[in-house]
């Protein structure tokens, strides 16, 4: 069957393989010479699709929910989603969760995903106490800190490319209720957003929103998000779903985001916030979810599909490459429909996972020729902060590039080889970067 | 004393739960509020959905070991069941290969034996059981090909018969001790079962599908459930073609 990443670029010709059986998921291990697992197809690019891949969903049962402790202990085709109607009403919550709930514990691990709280907690990798992976060899192994932890820690971040996750127990965080306190903090221009971010960043949760089609003074107004659990207790636990799920029934033709429709959108998203300051109770979906409530929104690229460029750069001299990189965007009269920036805490010891202390920055574009040409300017300016990009969005940088920004590549693909030397385990990403 | 019992959280039994219908089914019970008893040949996976089950819905979840073609087991089964349960349901069940089990008398018989013969042991417990407390309910999976025999499945067809007819025959029988027995008839389901064969996607019931509908006909105390509905007419047609004509089809 056909299968692609979140953002419809690349489409590939792909056999499923799927089973909660860990013998029969042995045997395809066995019987097969090169394969990837894969989950939700939350993932943009490529990483998780291969001519022959391994489904991960049919294996989702939750093992145990420890409710003194706060410890889950699930399958890895569970999903986050799964996991918040189930933890949210019983006082726990995911200690990190990306801006989708629709991801699989599997995937969660193998990308390392992050969220909103970076700053504050780090990774979902954090959090993992164990992981039980099926490696090259066709055996189970068990890796955490004190048990194969050069597995564990080429696991977590490592895109799927040390074998099938197929369980893995995590703690949560715990929660007083499931309402979230948000301020909203208006900012004219980058500069302001930036000092905002320090200025606010005791704050749980914070990310921002910037406008990529004004130029000049105005370039990178935006938005700051800020959150925090609610302590008011009579607000109780009750984990409404998102009132509404649009759903985008077609793919929208490839002209119907075009400069103008995004210029229009992010005016409007600038504007509609009169105040400079805002504070407001909202609920658990509408604040890290927005967009889980439009059904496949990646449909509004048109069939062309599109990328999600994001990067991390250093605190050093950050406002001056962010605004380097704006203007590269402005000077190719592109702009990003949603651009996302957030501020990073300290890396982790995991070989390929992506955040590092500084600012990250997500944008959308649309394939054509211009962005991808726009891309590898882009690459440029990042490789020469030091930055570097997210695995688990990327779809076409090159291996130069990213080389450069994973300098424990190495030592991973040292590990790597050790537990799988014939390289079963490979993605159309993994040959592209030579991973 | 009398609201004790009223309030009683009610029991459901599955027989064979690491069936994709059975899982299906035990998630259905444990929604509208049934603790279960989960048995099963494979203990470990057993265990697992009978752990998944409990942490998703909160329903009290216990688990024995049953191997239904092991005599002995049947006994540790007995006496490890500490209670009688409100209802079961009998969802064990071996297709086997048709052209093997052609050929190979030992083959036949674990497809029968499986589906059939060794079940009634446990059944016959049961229904006596329920019969006796004058309450109860059997759900027993059987299946569109128990209703005519066609040569693609004639052996399994044939035990599903089997299987058919004595439910039929249960539910004349306990129909006066308000015991309710219903008999589940689903097509094709995308199960580990059938993983390996090529189905026609507009007759394919995903279990969750089987699942649903057989709580719904099991709150409206119905007999008999096609799941799909299509095959209900489906059947009503294929079950009266004159053998004249059928024997020469293709089906």
């Amino acid at each position: 069957m056909k299968i692609n990443g979140w953002g419809h670029y690349p489409t590939i010709n792909s056999e499923v393989r799927s089973s909660a059986d860990f013998s029969k998921i042995q045997e395809i291990i066995s019987k097969n010479t090169e394969l990837i697992p894969n989950g939700l197809f939350r993932s943009y690019g490529d990483s998780a699709l291969a001519d022959i891949t391994f489904s991960s969903l049919k294996l989702n049962k939750f093992l145990k929910f420890d409710l003194e402790k706060g410890i889950l202990h699930t399958e890895a085709g569970v999903s986050f989603q799964e996991i918040n109607e189930i933890t949210i009403p019983k006082g726990w919550f995911l200690p990190v969760t990306p801006g989708t709930k629709f991801v699989t514990v599997g995937g969660a691990i193998a990308s390392d995903v992050h969220g909103k709280n970076h700053h504050k907690s780090g990774t979902f990798g954090k959090f993992v106490m164990w992981i039980k992976i099926l490696t090259a060899d066709a055996n189970i192994v068990t890796c955490s800190r004190n048990e194969n932890e050069d597995l564990f820690r080429t696991t977590i971040g490592g895109m799927g490319l040390t074998g099938i996750i197929l369980e893995a127990e995590f703690h949560l965080q715990k929660i007083g209720t499931s309402a979230i306190e948000q301020k909203t903090l208006k900012a004219r221009n980058l500069d302001e957003l930036l000092v905002f971010f320090e200025e606010y960043k005791e704050y749980t949760y914070s990310v921002s929103w910037l406008d990529t089609a004004v130029k000049g003074a105005k370039s990178g107004r935006g938005l700051l998000f800020l959150g925090e659990h609610s302590l008011d207790e009579s607000l109780g636990k009750n984990y409404g779903h998102q009132k509404q799920l649009i759903n985008l029934p077609v793919f929208l033709p490839n002209f119907a985001l075009n400069a103008v429709v995004l210029k229009t959108f992010n005016f409007g998203m600038y504007t509609k916030e009169f105040k400079s300051e805002k504070d407001f109770r909202t609920d658990f979906d509408t604040f890290f979810y927005p967009l889980d409530a439009i059904n496949n929104w990646n449909r509004m690229y048109g069939k062309r599909g599109f990328a999600q460029y994001q990067f991390v750069i250093p605190m050093e001299n950050a406002a001056l490459n962010l605004k380097k990189v704006l203007k590269k965007i402005a000077d190719y009269g592109l702009a990003s429909f949603l651009t996302v920036l957030k501020v990073f805490g300290e890396e982790n010891d995991f070989y390929l996972s992506f955040p590092q202390k500084g600012y990250t920055l997500a944008m959308d574009f649309a394939i054509s020729r211009k962005s991808l040409e726009m891309f590898i300017e882009l690459d440029k300016i990042i490789a020469d902060a030091g930055g570097r990009l997210y695995l688990t969005k990327d779809s076409r940088m090159s291996q130069e590039f990213f080389k450069l920004g994973y300098p424990n590549l190495e030592k991973f693909l040292e590990i790597k080889h050790k537990w799988d030397p014939l390289n079963k385990f490979q993605s159309v990403q993994s040959k592209r970067l030579g991973i | 004393m009398k609201n004790e019992k009223i309030d009683k959280v009610k029991t459901c039994l599955i027989l064979g739960t690491t069936s994709d219908i059975a899982r299906a089914i035990a998630v259905e019970f444990a929604k509208s509020g049934y603790n279960l008893i989960l048995s099963g040949r494979d203990l470990e996976t057993t265990i697992r959905i009978g752990q998944d089950i409990q942490i998703k819905y909160s329903v009290e979840v216990k688990t024995i070991h049953l191997d239904i073609l092991d005599l002995n087991s049947h006994k540790e089964f007995f006496e490890k069941l500490s209670e009688i349960p409100d209802g079961l349901v009998f969802a064990i069940g071996y297709m086997g290969e048709q052209k093997e089990s052609e050929r190979d008398f030992s083959e036949a018989r674990k497809v029968i034996d499986t589906n059939f013969t060794l079940p009634l042991n446990i059944l016959n417990h049961f229904a006596n059981e329920f019969e006796k407390r004058k309450s109860g309910f059997i759900v027993g999976i059987g299946s569109v090909a128990g209703d005519r025999g066609r040569k693609k499945n004639y052996i399994y067809g044939a035990s599903k018969a089997a299987l058919h007819a004595y439910l039929s025959g249960l539910r004349n029988r306990l129909v006066s001790s308000n015991v309710q027995v219903l008999t589940v008839k689903p097509g094709f389901v995308r199960t580990k079962m059938t993983e390996h064969l090529n189905l026609p996607p507009k007759l394919t019931a995903e279990p969750e599908e089987i699942a649903k509908d057989t709580l719904k006909a099991f709150l409206k105390k119905k007999d008999i459930l096609y799941s799909k509905k299509i095959y209900r007419y489906m059947l009503f047609i294929i079950k009266h073609i004159p053998e004249k004509i059928f024997k020469k089809l293709d089906l």
